[in-house]
């Protein structure tokens, strides 16, 4: 096999570097296309050379992405990208692997695998496009649905209660936690970078409009006359402050967090919640996922950044170890080994 | 065989082959009692064959059926393929060993109880009414009363133990028992004892004593009958150990990554009777071997295909109901033409059914269990040791051709063990991978090798040679995604005919006998040992029948047609309700092919075998 080579002596990659020759066939005016030239920003600043690139992806119009990135791709069936992503990154470490998923396929038929891959902590960056609604099927409810969601299969709206991706990250012990938009490409483009940079299972849930079966989904995230009011981009040292003034923050009040405003009520910034992405009891950024409108703001940027071994960091150690254990060095060892006996 | 009963005299009984089956409690240590007492005979040059036969339940309670572990072994003084249909002499522990295992017995042959195990609450426990020594149960067996427990304890009393240890000596007590009743040396078990207690040395001393006393024990009673003498087996010059099916799966596997250079990564979820093989894989990561322990069978595939996909050696393996969850993911790979190598360690079904029983039903679900046109290349193991053969056969196909394997094993073969002469790693056959080359153009990822029509691999890493694949029906050569008519017929034709152009690359099936005559009997798979004992054994008596047995399901090897139309008549035994009798009748419509099968969990026995052929010659 080619090993890497050395980046030094190749000119530096650019964004059409990453662009495939096959026509994008997503619905016009589709989110994804501002989350696809996101991500072909962001490559180039990683200084990874393209082919130890690879994309990994399920089923559903988010799972399309792989074809659409000039790299090594792998469109694989239905939940189970992490488990193939899994292999990919535990069969060559060397490799920076990009796991795309919709929100079916990661937290309805895939999320044993989606739960598991955060809790081995393998080095992989998984992107959710979240956009609540099943999109390639055309128009049933999805695990991200709200409540209430009139959809095809659910004519008297969804009775069922919504998940929320960053709940299920940091109950499956993630380690890497972000949350971006797909209206804000300057935003998801630094967010993947750092994402390809932590160490361990990165999840980015991006907030994602599907033009078709559910529009405007996040129109009151997104929309320009109440956008600064109900998003706080937060970053790791900086208060959660947020509006149009950056008046607004969020303070803690006993067990709650609560809106409150720069100078009124004797509010000052000392009173408002610095971020803390490392901290690794996770309660806090707990609140921080569960944030939305209308008596909250959704929180954006990456809410959770903690260190710990990656799976394939012990499982190197696992090697060692074994290797110090064992005296066989080869199978001819192996199968020399124990009882064995001539005859002649 | 007939036992001479001398009275006081020990007379010496010739055998040239002996049935030995031990049961007791689970703890009673019968699993290690079996295997010193087949590795002692191996040394001594008898061929053998094993099979454990383990309780379902972990720990079911003490002096319960539920709770009997049993261990049966065929010596031979000459060649063995089974472990033997009924056991010339049982070992029974308690009364429940007793109660489970007396149908493995052979009338007139002999049973040896641990006559202190039978106290009135034991005899209940195993749900006979008086006790069986005593009410004519035993009537027409040969039964030796040795009071192990209690001479055991005796033999131990200047030993500084506590009584749970001593107790759990009193397996080596029947070993010396069964030592001195097949003439054998104690010297081979008490070189085991010493290393495997090397840090307990009161352990091993009282494990030997126990020995010694059962031993001296058996030559000093008078209801042992003879001395059984079971000379050593004409067996072919070489270098031999004991290998179970499991274990020579795995090892076959990691051969084949050390051959190529290439690593090997095992998805699994732990699944009876596979667990062994995740196991043993688990002990060699430095070997250059990955193990998984996946969240689920899916999760198992997916994993070893994304480790395939970045260029490794990707294996999963399961048993039925873990296979059939497997179904879609082996699609991908057959879409996706990559190298993957599936294990079914088949068991007793549909369902859940039973795990700890053997079966041979999975040969539809190997050859058809995926949506569409969906064909696999199939193989199936015969015997325990050439596991290991067709797990590295497995490999090399998967990668030379690039595609999916189904190595088709089953709970006997995976469990049973036998002496096995193992190859030097320099003796096993080259794999060649069809690497993909960067050569300045745009690489084409489904341009195929003009002989196999295996595409060329690329794979991540490779600068140059990006692409995308996945499962979606892909146009030839491009490999790019493609919803035209004609191209899709065809790439279903192209994949198909991959798979079929292996039998190109497999040698014939070979056949034991004439090659033609009055009755062919035909097997595949875990029925080997038994198809070819009884056939043999009809062959000795000068009658008309030859054994073909088939380890290449799908592609069949090339001279299939050939060999079942030389005979008058074609039986393919099988346990199951005749699934590759069907796959035969499907792909040669015009040869009449008979059925034979069996359904109940457990192998054919060489007796009902030859009933069946004998009554087929007749006709």
């Amino acid at each position: 096999m080619a090993d890497t080579i050395d980046i030094q002596n190749k000119p530096a990659l650019t964004k059409k570097d990453f662009a495939s020759d096959q026509l994008v066939r997503w619905c016009p005016g589709c989110g994804d296309y501002s989350i696809l030239s996101a991500m072909t920003n962001a490559l180039p600043q990683l200084g990874i050379p393209k082919e130890n690139f690879v994309f990994v992806s399920g089923i559903g119009c988010a799972a399309r992405f792989p074809y659409y990135m000039n790299t090594y791709g792998f469109h694989t069936i239905h939940g189970r990208g992490p488990a193939v992503a899994t292999g990919v990154k535990l069969a060559n470490p060397k490799l920076s692997v990009w796991e795309i998923q919709g929100d079916g396929d990661a937290l309805a038929i895939g999320g044993n695998h989606f739960i598991h891959a955060l809790r081995r902590n393998i080095d992989i960056n998984i992107l959710l496009f979240n956009n609540e609604i099943y999109g390639l099927t055309k128009g049933q409810y999805s695990p991200t649905s709200p409540t209430g969601l009139v959809t095809k299969s659910t004519p008297f709206g969804a009775v069922e209660r919504p998940f929320h991706a960053g709940e299920l990250v940091i109950g499956a012990q993630g380690t890497y936690y972000a949350r971006t938009i797909d209206t804000n490409p300057k935003l998801m483009a630094e967010i993947f970078v750092k994402a390809a940079q932590h160490v361990g299972t990165s999840m980015v849930e991006i907030l994602q409009n599907c033009v078709i079966f559910n529009d405007d989904a996040h129109a009151q995230v997104t929309g320009r006359d109440n956008r600064d009011d109900f998003q706080l981009h937060i970053e790791h040292g900086q208060p959660m402050l947020f509006g149009k003034d950056k008046k607004k923050g969020l303070r803690l009040n006993g067990l709650k967090l609560e809106v409150v405003t720069k100078g009124k009520n004797g509010v000052t910034e000392n009173d408002i919640l610095v971020h803390d992405a490392h901290e690794g009891d996770s309660t806090l950024h707990m609140m921080l996922v569960r944030l939305k409108p209308p008596h909250f703001p959704v929180v954006l940027g990456v809410i959770r950044e903690v260190k710990a071994p990656a799976y394939s960091e012990r499982l190197a150690a696992e090697i060692e170890l074994s290797g110090q254990k064992s005296r066989y060095k080869n199978m001819d060892d192996l199968l020399n080994s124990g009882e064995t006996w001539e005859i002649k | 065989m007939s036992d001479t009963i001398t009275n006081g005299k020990k007379a010496t009984v010739e055998k040239d082959k002996v049935v030995i089956r031990f049961a007791g409690d689970s703890g009673d240590g019968m699993q290690l009692t079996g295997s010193q007492f087949s590795f002692t005979s191996a040394l001594f040059g008898n061929d053998l064959a094993t099979f454990p036969d383990f309780p379902a339940e972990i720990r079911a309670p003490l002096g319960t059926v539920e709770g009997v572990s049993g261990f049966q072994v065929q010596i031979g003084g000459v060649n063995i393929y089974t472990p033997g249909d009924q056991a010339d002499v049982l070992v029974a522990m308690n009364p429940a060993a007793l109660q489970s295992n007396l149908r493995y017995a052979r009338q007139g042959g002999t049973i040896i109880v641990d006559m202190d195990a039978f106290d009135k609450r034991n005899i209940e426990k195993a749900g006979f009414k008086n006790n069986p020594i005593e009410d004519g149960t035993l009537d027409g067996y040969n039964v030796v009363e040795a009071p192990i427990s209690s001479l055991t304890k005796t033999a131990l009393e200047g030993i500084q133990l506590d009584n749970k240890s001593v107790m759990r000596c009193k397996n080596m007590f029947a070993l010396g028992m069964m030592y001195w009743l097949f003439d054998r040396p104690l010297s081979d078990t008490e070189k085991y004892l010493d290393g495997k207690f090397k840090k307990m040395p009161a352990i091993a001393e009282a494990n030997k004593k126990a020995l010694h006393t059962g031993y001296h024990f058996a030559e000093t009673i008078e209801a042992l009958p003879s001395m059984y003498k079971v000379p050593a087996a004409k067996i072919e010059p070489g270098k031999y150990r004991h290998i179970s099916g499991n274990i020579a799966t795995a090892w076959g596997l990691m051969a084949a990554s050390e051959k190529l250079g290439i690593k090997l990564f095992y998805g699994s979820y732990p699944i009876t009777p596979a667990s062994d093989i995740l196991h043993e894989l688990s002990k060699h990561k430095h070997l250059g071997i990955v193990t998984l322990q996946a969240e689920d069978e899916i999760a198992a595939v997916c994993s070893a295909i994304g480790a395939s996909y970045a260029g490794q050696l990707g294996v999963t393996a399961s048993s039925g109901p873990g296979i059939a969850l497997k179904g879609e993911a082996i699609g991908l790979a057959i879409m996706a033409e990559i190298p993957l190598v599936i294990v079914d360690v088949q068991r007793g079904g549909p369902s859940t059914g039973l795990p700890t029983k053997t079966e041979q039903a999975d040969i539809n679900l190997a050859l058809y269990g995926r949506n569409s046109e969906s064909p696999c290349i199939v193989l199936a193991a015969s015997t325990p040791s050439n596991c290991f053969e067709f797990a590295y056969t497995a490999a090399k196909l998967a990668l030379e051709h690039m595609t999916p394997v189904i190595l088709l094993t089953d709970g006997y073969l995976a469990n049973g063990s036998e002496p096995w002469k193992f190859p030097r790693m320099s003796e096993l056959p080259a794999i060649k991978i069809p690497y993909a080359k960067p050569n300045g153009e745009a690489y084409l990822p489904y341009l195929r090798d003009n002989e196999t029509l295996a595409r060329y691999w690329a794979i991540p890493g490779m600068a140059g040679l990006e692409h995308r694949i996945g499962g979606l029906e892909k146009q030839e050569n491009t490999g790019n995604v493609s919803y035209d008519p004609a191209n899709h017929e065809k790439m279903v034709h192209t994949r198909a005919e991959k798979v079929d152009r292996v039998a190109n690359y497999i040698p014939d099936v070979e056949v034991m006998g004439e090659g033609k005559g009055k009755l062919l009997v035909v097997g595949w798979g875990g029925t080997y040992g038994s198809l070819h004992t009884s056939v043999s054994e009809l062959w000795k008596a000068g009658r008309d029948v030859d054994h073909a047995h088939f380890n290449f399901i799908n592609p069949l090897p090339k001279n299939t047609r050939q060999l079942l139309s030389s005979y008058e008549k074609v039986v393919v035994c099988e346990l199951n309700m005749g699934q590759f009798a069907s796959h035969l009748r499907s792909k040669f419509p015009d040869i009449k092919i008979e059925s034979y099968t069996k359904i109940q969990g457990l192998p054919f026995t060489v007796t009902e075998l030859k009933e069946k052929f004998i009554s087929l010659l007749k006709d």
